[in-house]
């Protein structure tokens, strides 16, 4: 008991007088599922908005497994793109394995099926009526695809929100892509394992506290900006 | 003009439309009218592009529309269309009737004239700034026709316009659809199951039943002199009685109606199996036994049912054949007519209008 009260104690002072490498971590943590976030939307959001838009054969079974994929295991994600960028792999040359940028890719692949998902039934549910309102003011096919993101903007953000929370909670595909490396790959929850294994309590703690805090921020800002967004 | 010509849709087998061919001239009110599910609002969304026909095609001045998206949104930029639920884009009132204007590439000065142009003509210029959502129902129509004028169409296309609307906004929106279509020499189609709004509205109507269109023609000819049962009885007219022509002469026609016998002005050669339509408003009710009146009808019968509706009743008789008259609420007092009372009937010759049935 005691131990876990004085683990709680140093994580606080740890955080509190801003330790370089608890600073260091945090920081390329959030540049890392940061630069993935952004990344899957810029991808899932457009991509979502034709999918959603357009009618093709297998569409339906496409959304199936998109909608499947959002519970794609973390370490499998790790696998496939281990496979890809390892040196035998066919993107070695880019030598992207144990780099930061492996690392996001992998998170974008963890990403994208959630953002992409989430963005389809985002815009499925904007009232039909509006994309006929939309069609009748003489919009062409990529001005009612941005108008019906716009329209659906609020509920398209939970969705990168969301999104942005799997890649910043993660561990499986951070640990086999990035290897951990201290002050180059080494991210919270990767630490987190680290240190725990390593008997360092007090340390972990203060990174669980920093990442729980992250994940509250983000969930309080996407509730701030739905509460001022509309009830439809 | 736009031309519909033998226009047919149908949702999984079942026939929304069924071989419409149908004119609407330029810069007239045409009114399609019809019970709900007539299939006016499929109509309407496949005047405006948004819906393909099964078969049949449509022109407009002429030509018909290409299949390609290209074609089909350049002809769709020509036209507006207030729907029967409109709904807001989330963002202001100015930003739901610039929305349009936008997506033709208009900006600046020259969209934000337009915009406080088109708020204008409907009144609620004062709104520009509110977030449209919040918008009252009166409110909310008046935006959505406001954003269907303002890139200036030649045709607007109205659904149900006033359904959903309290009769003081609804009485506003007839009167803007009046100045719209006067102003600017808009072409306007208007959908409604309100008959008398047809009435007030249309320079022509047309007449929609379970995806038929059973007649068109002036509000006048369609309200008088209906060319199918099922028109005269969405015009509202109460007796509908078959009968067979026995003869006519001076351009007067009689005709026996089982229990009675009726002169009409529709010219029909004897024998000819009639269904007779005589408007309930038509038929004036008579207690003393001296009548003064110039109609060629008349008929004796005993009151079965009175039903009072408000500052007017209609009161049933067995006249040999059973007739509605519609009559003041005060005349029902004044004459004392109530059940087993007799009286006598009168209607112009004019007021019996015949259908032949085959």
């Amino acid at each position: 008991m005691n131990e876990i009260i004085d683990g709680i104690t140093q994580a606080v002072q740890l955080i509190v007088t801003l330790d370089p490498e608890v600073v260091g971590i945090t920081v390329l943590t959030l540049e890392i599922s940061l630069a993935s976030t952004l990344i899957s939307a810029a991808m899932a959001i457009p991509l979502g908005g034709f999918i959603h838009f357009r009618e093709f054969p297998g569409k339906r079974a496409l959304v199936n497994i998109i909608q499947t994929l959002y519970a794609l295991p973390t370490v499998i994600a790790g696998l496939l793109v281990f496979l890809l960028i390892s040196r035998a792999g066919p993107f070695g040359f880019l030598r992207l394995l144990f780099t930061p940028a492996g690392m996001v890719i992998a998170q974008v692949v963890l990403v994208l099926p959630i953002m992409l998902g989430l963005t389809i039934s985002a815009l499925s549910g904007v009232a039909k009526e509006k994309k006929d309102t939309i069609l009748a003011l003489g919009a062409t096919e990529l001005q009612t695809i941005l108008t019906l993101i716009c329209e659906a903007r609020f509920a398209i953000l939970a969705g990168v929100a969301l999104g942005f929370g799997r890649a910043i909670s993660e561990v499986g595909a951070a640990m086999m892509i990035g290897g951990n490396i201290r002050d180059y790959t080494r991210i919270l929850t990767t630490a987190i394992a680290l240190q725990t294994s390593m008997g360092d309590i007090a340390f972990s703690i203060a990174l669980g506290i920093i990442l729980l805090s992250i994940a509250l921020l983000v969930n309080l800002a996407v509730n701030l900006v739905q509460g001022e967004g509309p009830r439809d | 003009m736009i031309e519909l010509s033998h226009v047919s849709r149908s949702f999984t087998g079942r026939n929304v439309l069924d071989d419409i061919s149908l004119r609407i001239r330029d810069g007239e009110i045409f009114a399609l009218i019809g019970p709900s599910g007539s299939g006016k609002t499929t109509l309407l969304r496949i005047i405006d592009l948004l819906e393909e026909p099964s078969q049949g095609q449509i022109l407009f001045n002429g030509s018909a529309i290409g299949p390609g998206a290209e074609d089909r949104l350049l002809a769709r930029r020509g036209i507006g269309m207030v729907f029967q639920k409109p709904v807001p884009l989330s963002t202001t009132v100015f930003g739901n009737v610039a929305a349009g204007l936008r997506f033709r590439g208009m900006k600046g000065d020259a969209l934000a004239g337009k915009v406080r142009e088109a708020l204008e003509v409907v009144g609620i210029s004062q709104l520009a700034d509110r977030r449209a959502r919040t918008l009252s129902g009166g409110e909310m129509q008046r935006l959505a026709l406001a954003r269907a004028i303002a890139t200036g169409p030649g045709l607007l296309l109205m659904d149900e316009p006033t359904a959903n609307l309290d009769p003081a906004n609804s009485a506003l929106i007839e009167e803007l659809i009046l100045s719209i279509n006067r102003r600017f020499r808009t072409t306007v189609v208007i959908a409604t199951h309100d008959l008398p709004q047809g009435q007030r509205l249309a320079h022509r109507l047309g007449v929609l039943d379970r995806g038929h269109l059973l007649q068109t023609g002036e509000p006048a000819e369609v309200f008088y002199h209906p060319g199918k049962p099922e028109v005269a009885r969405f015009v509202g007219v109460e007796n509908i009685l078959p009968g067979t022509v026995t003869g006519s002469s001076d351009g007067l026609t009689t005709v026996s109606l089982g229990g009675a016998i009726a002169i009409s002005r529709t010219e029909l050669p004897a024998g000819t199996k009639v269904l007779a339509c005589i408007r309930a408003e038509d038929i004036t009710l008579h207690t003393s036994k001296e009548i003064r009146s110039s109609a060629r009808n008349l008929l004796m019968g005993r009151i079965i049912r009175v039903a009072s509706q408000g500052p007017f009743a209609r009161v049933t008789v067995d006249a040999g054949i059973s007739l509605t008259a519609l009559v003041t609420t005060r005349s029902v007092q004044d004459l004392g007519l109530s059940p087993e009372k007799v009286v006598s009937l009168t209607f112009k010759a004019g007021a019996v209008h015949l259908i032949p049935t085959p």
